[in-house]
């Protein structure tokens, strides 16, 4: 078989080659090469522990937060190797921003939830950073209606709200690359509707990076779609040719819902 | 039919035994209580705070010393103890995590925990009140704080590992620092719950006696010299419940209802401060 997995994506932000991730001794990811096209959506679909989340979180060394969890390979970011332990990991992460599944908004005001991640790179004063808080409330479509409640607690909003504040939260640190991971999954089909949108805003910014369990989410928001299972990247191209006339059986089976 | 009516009985058995039970542990907290009130509630008067505790032989008195020594001894154990608390804390927690330094450090504070706390007052008098020329308030505030540390320690690290994996992920996921992740984000997600363990463990060291038997001793006179022997309420009421002055025993009485008043009102604010320990 010729290598499904590397086409050319255009300019690459984030180039992955080799990739092998291990929990103790177990692989759970093998050999994946890929490149994450800038200013593009990347979507992630496979089965449940195929290792998309698993991929994603390599991207800003989340893994490191748990002994016995590493990775091989490389992830070159603007010619550096992420995974180098010289790395400083907490840069990698304000590079490349991230947002959960479940709305995880920090216990404090909705105003400090995105102050605490801009202070952490940036001195500003207090007029810039009340600009940046609208400028990042603003940007993730929430700031309407958080403007009269700022400091109000990030826990007072709803669930849908409390996802686009963590995008609003993500954003303000100014990251070149935004990984979601499965972002709507807790949330209601209208929340969902705007995140989405969102998603098609911020990619003319952003990088984004997305692994989602809903297919017909990846076709409508993605540029690109890798399809993994069992820790390997299938397949990898086009979501338009990828959803359409995928070249690999297993691609076929899962997207058809045969199997997963 | 049979087996069915077989499993009711077994149940109404299970419920009777448990209510009896229950009843057994609620009625001598009842009758601890009662009994306070019944040979306490006399001694409560305006003499009983501003008055000190009468010599021997003479009449009336009050506690207002002892009053005083508890709450500087007591003040001065929770401003040592909360931070040194917090802060190991948040370091199992946090950092230490499966380490063997950690892993001691738990070991250790679960023997502090259930050490019989005389065995903590004769340490401190032979660290501090035999080398160092003296009962002292001091004295009493570091055997105070070595019972009270290892409460504050555990409550703060159980909290602390309540907060969502996914909290603590989305903190360092905009570059923080853990330092930042613990003080800013985990340890605020659980404020309440770390005040509970204060508030429980100003309770635990209230009543604590053979402590500062051995340290703070006593003192008939009032004194704000924490260098000097103090006046505090556990050891008063131990010395004068015993004695065969009349107004000692009640002032006695009078003391432990005193503090049992001020325990139960912890309690009941720390339960109250639980009920939303994550607000996550």
């Amino acid at each position: 078989m010729s290598d499904p997995q590397t086409i050319a994506v255009g300019e690459a932000i984030l180039s992955i080659r080799d990739l092998n991730f291990y929990y103790g001794a177990f692989r759970g990811l093998t050999n994946v090469s890929l490149d994450i096209a800038k200013s593009q959506v990347t979507a992630f679909i496979g089965p449940s522990g195929c290792g998309k989340s698993t991929l994603l979180r390599t991207f800003n060394r989340m893994y490191d937060l748990y002994p016995g969890q590493r990775a091989e390979g490389q992830i070159n970011f603007h010619g550096k190797n992420l995974l180098d332990k010289k790395q400083d990991v907490n840069l990698v992460r304000a590079k490349i921003g991230m947002v959960f599944q479940k709305p995880t908004p920090f216990p404090m005001t909705i105003y400090e939830n995105i102050a605490f991640g801009v202070r952490l790179y940036e001195k500003l004063n207090k007029s810039e950073m009340d600009d940046r808080v609208e400028w990042a409330l603003r940007k993730a479509a929430i700031w309407e209606e958080t403007k009269n409640k700022l400091q109000q607690s990030g826990l007072s909003l709803s669930g849908g709200q409390q996802q686009r504040l963590c995008i609003a939260r993500t954003i303000a640190v100014k990251p070149e690359i935004v990984l979601l991971d499965e972002p709507t999954s807790a949330l209601d089909p209208i929340s969902t509707a705007k995140i989405e949108e969102l998603i098609n805003e911020l990619k003319t910014e952003y990088t984004i990076a997305i692994v989602t369990h809903n297919m017909q989410q990846a076709a409508r928001i993605s540029d690109f779609t890798a399809f993994m299972y069992l820790g390997e990247l299938i397949e990898f191209g086009n979501t338009d040719k990828l959803f359409v006339k995928p070249s690999q059986k297993q691609t076929e089976d899962y997207i058809t819902g045969r199997f997963g | 039919m049979q087996l069915y009516s077989r499993r009711l009985l077994t149940n109404r058995i299970g419920i009777a035994l448990s209510m009896i039970a229950m009843a057994f542990g609620l009625a001598a907290l009842l009758w601890i209580l009662w009994t306070l009130f019944y040979n306490g509630f006399s001694a409560l008067s305006w003499d009983f705070f501003t008055q000190d505790t009468p010599a021997p032989g003479s009449e009336g008195g009050g506690l207002r010393n002892a009053i005083v020594g508890s709450l500087m001894i007591i003040g001065v154990t929770m401003v040592v103890s909360t931070p040194i608390g917090i802060l190991a804390g948040i370091y199992l927690a946090e950092y230490g995590a499966t380490s063997r330094f950690a892993a001691t450090t738990r070991f250790v504070t679960d023997i502090m925990l259930s050490a019989p706390s005389i065995v903590v007052g004769l340490f401190v008098y032979a660290l501090m009140v035999a080398t160092l020329g003296g009962f002292s308030g001091w004295a009493g505030s570091v055997a105070l704080s070595l019972i009270a540390i290892p409460v504050v320690v555990r409550t703060t690290e159980n909290m602390l590992l309540l907060v969502p994996t996914a909290l603590r992920e989305a903190a360092f996921a905009v570059g923080a620092p853990r330092w930042q992740v613990s003080l800013k984000v985990t340890l605020r997600a659980v404020k309440a719950g770390v005040v509970t363990g204060i508030l429980l463990a100003i309770a635990r060291v209230m009543g604590e006696t053979a402590p500062l038997l051995f340290t703070a001793l006593n003192n008939q006179f009032f004194s704000t010299d924490m260098s000097q022997p103090m006046g505090n309420l556990p050891v008063v009421i131990f010395q004068f419940a015993m004695s065969p002055y009349d107004n000692w025993v009640s002032l006695a009485w009078g003391g432990a209802l005193l503090i049992a008043l001020i325990v139960l009102a912890i309690n009941i604010i720390a339960r109250v401060m639980f009920r939303n320990k994550v607000s996550v």
